[in-house]
């Protein structure tokens, strides 16, 4: 590898101001990803003393931008256009190319969704900038230079990366990865109403049809499962499981002696002879932790395990275990996350 | 049809280590192999080859010994391959990868079609064909979940979007980054592998390019920069919690909401 060291011409940061974040949206539908990203842009702003921009681009979308601004953004950059309706590349990249050559922020902050996956490097590209993907830490240093973490060869190793000489310098982060801010009840900051040339929305992709998916019905798929073990007495109870896990936005799925008995399917059976499976959160109900059953799931991201008799060899798998009766745990916690959905 | 498919080749296995005084990856004694997901690529070309007719060309950019993947893609059914290799195109990020990846694609002559992988298991930012679209000035389309129809001036597609699928014509000359299992990858066949053996491969370096300003290339060429490399941190913290019921269901509902799960 050869590195031209001479010529290379050094840019002016200074002219370059202010931390993006690109509002990903369907259909008007704010992907929780953006508020996440607003949140951190604010932190980053704080250390560099940079204003917080939101970019949208849409058709009809004034009262989602005035969402916006109950979420400390400092102006919301709007482009709102018919033929904007829903995400196609080119008019897209073509938005936001606009809007980086005139507002010349320094950096972008994307959601990593299947929008922001396709967009971002498109954009990066034509900007001639680098982006780094999926990243799980961001932070910036005084010269507003972007410190850019993020986890490669399927998250065995992690890298730093910096954009040292180029700017905008761009970043996309998966849902669930920074901390979505509170909601102000009041409104601050302004809304930018921005024009385009119409011609430079045209598209070479139509858009013919639109089919909503059914929930992906694999426990492998999910981000989250709730597994019921023989602790579970009657199938009736498995109703509170299911509930648990609905309220999670996960699965449920089961041991072998739940399967074998008929009380669930197999194909929700985890462990060797079963399914192997990686959620971001696992909660283990009544389950012993057999290692036939604990090979198929130690892997997974945090592992909650429920269990009354405090020697069962689940707590040398479970990252929390907690030592007690499910039959009075779950009940519980479903009223409580209940109550607590009701406050927000 | 003219397909062009993007592959590349990657460790064999992705459980690789940084050296923790060094802080370099341990790759020395690694095998290596075609990147998975670009398995899927390459049988969606195949698929669409049998409907019209017409050639397939591999296309990867690495070292000298990355022709083993365009080997590889032969034995499945593959008609032409091109190396993209050259020391100045070394430590290339996504942005210069994509850039020599389209300077050689221009040289190889005009396709209907390009295939990508969904992503790769060692750099892993799936940014590297919406990038090439870009370069080329073509259309692209991520998430390809399915071929709906092949028509004479373009695809319908399928794209799957998360919450629902988009149903999308595109025209050509265009890009896609298949998703895996849009087809069962066919397995490489003995007797292709035995009849392309000596299959010529064309060899692109710097000197063959339009653009041969070192500086867009490689290293130089590359907005980003990776500081340093280490080993993520094992989830190794464990808990156990005592108490009434009361008291581990608060414990927990605040560690759901502290692990955003709530
Ligand atoms: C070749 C082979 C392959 C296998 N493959 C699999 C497999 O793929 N998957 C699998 O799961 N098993 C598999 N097994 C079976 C495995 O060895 C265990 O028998 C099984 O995992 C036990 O399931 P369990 O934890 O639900 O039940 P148990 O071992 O009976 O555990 C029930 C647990 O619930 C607790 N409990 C009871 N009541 C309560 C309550 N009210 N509140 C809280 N906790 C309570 C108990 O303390 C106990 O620890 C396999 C076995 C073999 C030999
Ligand atoms: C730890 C680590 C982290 C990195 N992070 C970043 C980063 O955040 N941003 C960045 O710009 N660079 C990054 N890089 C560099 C990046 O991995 C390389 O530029 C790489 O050549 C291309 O990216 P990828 O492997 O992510 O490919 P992807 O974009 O994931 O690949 C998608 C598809 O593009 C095609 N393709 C990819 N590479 C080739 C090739 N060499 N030849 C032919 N077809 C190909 C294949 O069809 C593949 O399926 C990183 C590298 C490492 C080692």
């Amino acid at each position: 590898i050869e590195y031209v060291e001479d010529e290379v011409v050094s840019i002016d940061k200074s002219l370059w101001k202010g931390i993006a974040v690109y509002v990903d949206h369907i259909d008007g539908v704010i992907h929780p990803v953006t508020y996440e990203l607003i949140g951190k842009a604010r932190e980053l702003a704080a250390k560099i003393n940079h204003p917080v921009y939101a970019i949208m681009m849409g058709s009809n979308i004034s009262s989602q931008c005035h969402e916006l601004l109950h979420y400390n953004v400092d102006k919301v950059f709007v482009y709102d256009h018919e033929k904007l309706e829903r995400f196609k590349m080119e008019p897209y990249t073509a938005v936001f190319e606009d809007f980086v050559n005139t507002v010349k922020p320094t950096v972008i902050l994307v959601g990593a969704t299947p929008i922001g996956r396709q967009l971002a490097p498109r954009l990066a590209t034509r900007l001639r900038t680098g982006l780094t993907a999926d990243c799980t830490i961001l932070d910036i240093k005084e010269n507003t230079d972007l410190v850019q973490i993020r986890p490669a060869f399927g998250g065995n190793i992690m890298a730093q990366i910096i954009t040292p000489n180029n700017r905008p310098q761009m970043a996309t982060v998966r849902y669930k990865v920074m901390n979505a801010p509170e909601r102000n009840p009041y409104e601050t900051g302004e809304i930018i109403q921005c024009d385009i040339a119409p011609e430079k929305l045209d598209s070479r992709v139509d858009v013919l049809d639109i089919i909503p998916k059914e929930k992906e019905q694999f426990i492998e798929a999910a981000d989250v499962l709730v597994v019921a073990g023989r602790g579970i007495k009657k199938p009736e109870d498995l109703g509170m499981l299911q509930e648990l896990a609905d309220l999670l936005g996960g699965q449920l799925a089961c041991t072998r002696p739940m399967a074998e008995a008929g009380w669930m399917e197999a194909k929700r059976q985890v462990g060797l002879s079963g399914r192997t499976v990686r959620p971001k959160l696992i909660i283990t109900c009544g389950v012993s932790g057999a290692v036939q059953f604990t090979a198929g799931m130690n892997n997974s991201e945090q592992i909650i395990a429920i269990n009354k008799d405090e020697s069962a060899p689940i707590f040398k798998t479970a990252h929390y275990g907690l030592i007690g009766d499910l039959y009075e745990i779950i009940p519980n916690l479903i009223n409580q996350i209940k109550a607590g959905k009701g406050v927000i | 049809m003219n397909i062009l498919v993007c592959i590349k080749q990657v460790p064999g296995t992705n459980k690789v280590e940084v050296d923790p005084v060094t802080g370099v990856l341990k790759r020395n004694g690694v095998e290596s192999k075609m990147n998975p997901y670009d398995l899927y690529a390459i049988e969606t070309a195949l698929r669409i080859r049998e409907k019209t007719g017409g050639t397939i060309t591999v296309i990867t950019m690495g070292p000298p010994q990355s022709a083993a993947v365009l080997r590889e893609a032969f034995a499945m059914g593959v008609d032409h391959g091109a190396l993209i290799s050259d020391r100045k195109f070394g430590g290339a990020d996504v942005l210069a990868t994509s850039y020599t990846i389209s300077q050689g694609v221009k040289l190889l002559g005009n396709f209907d079609l390009i295939l990508c992988g969904k992503q790769t298991t060692d750099g892993d930012t799936a940014q590297v064909g919406p990038e090439i679209s870009e370069y080329l000035n073509i259309p692209s389309v991520s998430n390809v979940s399915r071929i709906v129809e092949v028509q004479d001036d373009g695809l319908v597609i399928a794209m799957d979007m998360t919450t629902d699928i988009e149903v999308v014509k595109i025209q050509f000359p265009c890009l896609l980054s298949v998703d895996k299992d849009i087809f069962m990858p066919r397995l490489p066949s003995y007797i292709k592998k035995q009849a392309t053996k000596d299959r010529e491969i064309k060899v692109i370096t710097l000197n063959d390019l339009e653009d041969k300003d070192e500086k867009h290339y490689g290293l130089n060429g590359s907005p980003t920069q990776v500081e340093r490399i280490f080993p993520p941190d094992a989830n190794t913290h464990q808990e156990i919690w005592n108490g009434s019921s009361m008291e581990l269901t608060d414990q927990l509902y605040k560690k759901l909401r502290e692990l955003k799960f709530v």
